[in-house]
């Protein structure tokens, strides 16, 4: 009971503050419906019907003379004068609120006063406006909410990696994808996937640069030197781990296979850009931790680790 | 340098992402091996290259570039366009050679290593 008190208590005061930083015409409705004092108050019960509002201002002009509202109506109905303009009916003494105003102001004024709506002005004199007593406190509510959402979007970007909160420690991610070999019109088509997906948890974009640059490489490696494959890419809230993995030809001799410009890419895949002989060198300058394994026959499996940052070390090529 | 004013002062025309036209231009890569562009271009330079098949596509958005210059003029593959389209990468072409575009890049002072 006693923190469910408290609880009401700050949300009170913060609506306060609210209402006190907020602009009237932050909370007006600014669509606004107005009469002429030549409506007859028939039209005026039309008009209120069809917006299904309680009440409209009266403008001469651009001035306003007068507000009229439902119980003027159903006073003219009683009496059978529902062919009378509304410039006799509608009463005069209008209270208002200026638009550059506290939108505290205005619900003070509702609660002194009873109007069941306030005409707001700006300081020219004109009707810029309309307020209802629910107006100011429901979107000073919507306000916080939004705010609220706002912070803790920021707290989860602050945080790096939120997996840890969306899964609970120990759990992870896993991003699968089947890659064809000489499926050169989807190439790449995984890597940039991985990115958009990894960025969007919120990682730190060098890491997710770092990672997608060598998932990329190794997507490449299995479409252009083998019948295809698989790339996972698995996040976990300390790390990012590559792995490609294939079911042949496998490599014949790791050691000169990672070599900067050893390359055994065919001519018209190099004629592309391919086959610098760069791809696995990439990976492993990408990569925090590097393993390449492979057996001619059997297949080839390449794992690379990118550590995510957790103290704000300076991402190697966060360039 | 925004891209817009790259693309205005090199006669450059736009054939992909013309909603990105005001992505900053912080410097300047030329080459056609992809993985040399993988290891060596930045984040927010732009790419001057004669490659111009979808894969280029995935380079820039990997590498976080600004756009890709695309040289010595011809059609660009209809696929690769509807690529740029789709992942926002601006695809600018002249039909000058690359030495021609990076000279006149070096001009407006966008620079590389
Ligand atoms: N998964 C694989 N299966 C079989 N051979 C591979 C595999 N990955 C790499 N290789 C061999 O290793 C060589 C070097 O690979 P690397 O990725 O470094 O360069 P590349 O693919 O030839 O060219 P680049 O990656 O620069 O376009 C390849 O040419 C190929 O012979
Ligand atoms: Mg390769």
């Amino acid at each position: 009971m006693r923190s469910r008190g408290a609880g009401t208590r700050t949300q009170l005061t913060k609506l306060e503050e609210l209402l006190r930083e907020l602009r009237v015409e932050e909370v007006m409705t600014r669509r606004l419906v107005s009469v002429s004092g030549d409506f007859t108050m028939a039209q005026v019960k039309e008009l209120l019907r069809k917006h299904r509002i309680s009440g409209v201002p009266v403008l001469e002009g651009e001035a306003l003379v007068g507000v009229v509202s439902i119980e003027d109506v159903t006073r003219a109905l009683e009496q059978g004068e529902m062919g009378a303009k509304v410039r006799d009916r509608m009463s005069r003494e209008v209270i208002t609120v200026f638009a550059d105003e506290p939108a505290v102001e205005a619900v003070k004024r509702f609660a002194h006063t009873k109007v069941g709506r306030l005409p707001v002005l700006d300081r020219g004199g004109k009707v810029v406006g309309i307020l209802t007593p629910g107006d100011p406190v429901g979107r000073a509510f919507r306000v916080m909410d939004l705010r609220y959402r706002e912070q803790e979007q920021q707290r989860w970007q602050q945080k790096g990696l939120g997996l840890e909160d969306l899964l609970g420690e120990g759990a992870s991610l896993v991003l699968r994808f089947r890659v064809q070999g000489e499926d050169f019109a989807g190439a790449g088509k995984a890597s940039v996937q991985a990115k958009r997906v990894l960025g969007r948890l919120g990682l730190d974009p060098g890491a997710v640069r770092r990672a997608t640059i060598a998932a990329y490489e190794a997507e490449m490696n299995l479409i252009i030197h083998t019948r295809g494959g698989e790339l996972t890419l698995e996040a976990t809230p300390h790390s990012v781990v590559v792995e490609a993995v294939d079911k042949g030809p496998g490599i014949v001799d790791v050691e000169q296979a990672l070599q900067p410009g050893f390359s055994t890419a065919p001519e018209w895949v190099c004629e592309m850009g391919f086959g610098a002989g760069m791809g696995l060198n990439n990976i492993q300058s990408c990569a925090d931790e590097f393993e390449i394994e492979s057996e001619v026959g059997r297949g080839t499996r390449v794992r690379a680790v990118v550590h995510l940052s957790q103290s704000g070390r300076k991402d190697r090529l966060n360039r | 340098m925004k891209l817009i004013e790259i693309a205005q002062r090199l006669g450059l025309k736009v054939e992909a992402g013309v909603d990105h036209l005001e992505n900053e231009v912080r410097g300047g890569y030329a080459g056609d091996l992809l993985s040399c562009v993988m290891a060596r271009a930045k984040t927010g330079d732009l790419w001057v290259t004669v490659q111009r098949h979808p894969n280029i596509v995935a380079v820039a958005v990997l590498v976080g570039l600004a756009g890709i210059v695309v040289t010595e003029g011809g059609n660009i593959e209809p696929a690769t366009l509807e690529r740029a389209e789709q992942e926002g990468i601006p695809i600018l072409v002249s039909s000058a050679s690359a030495f021609r575009v990076v000279g006149e890049l070096w001009d407006l002072g966008i620079r590389g290593e």
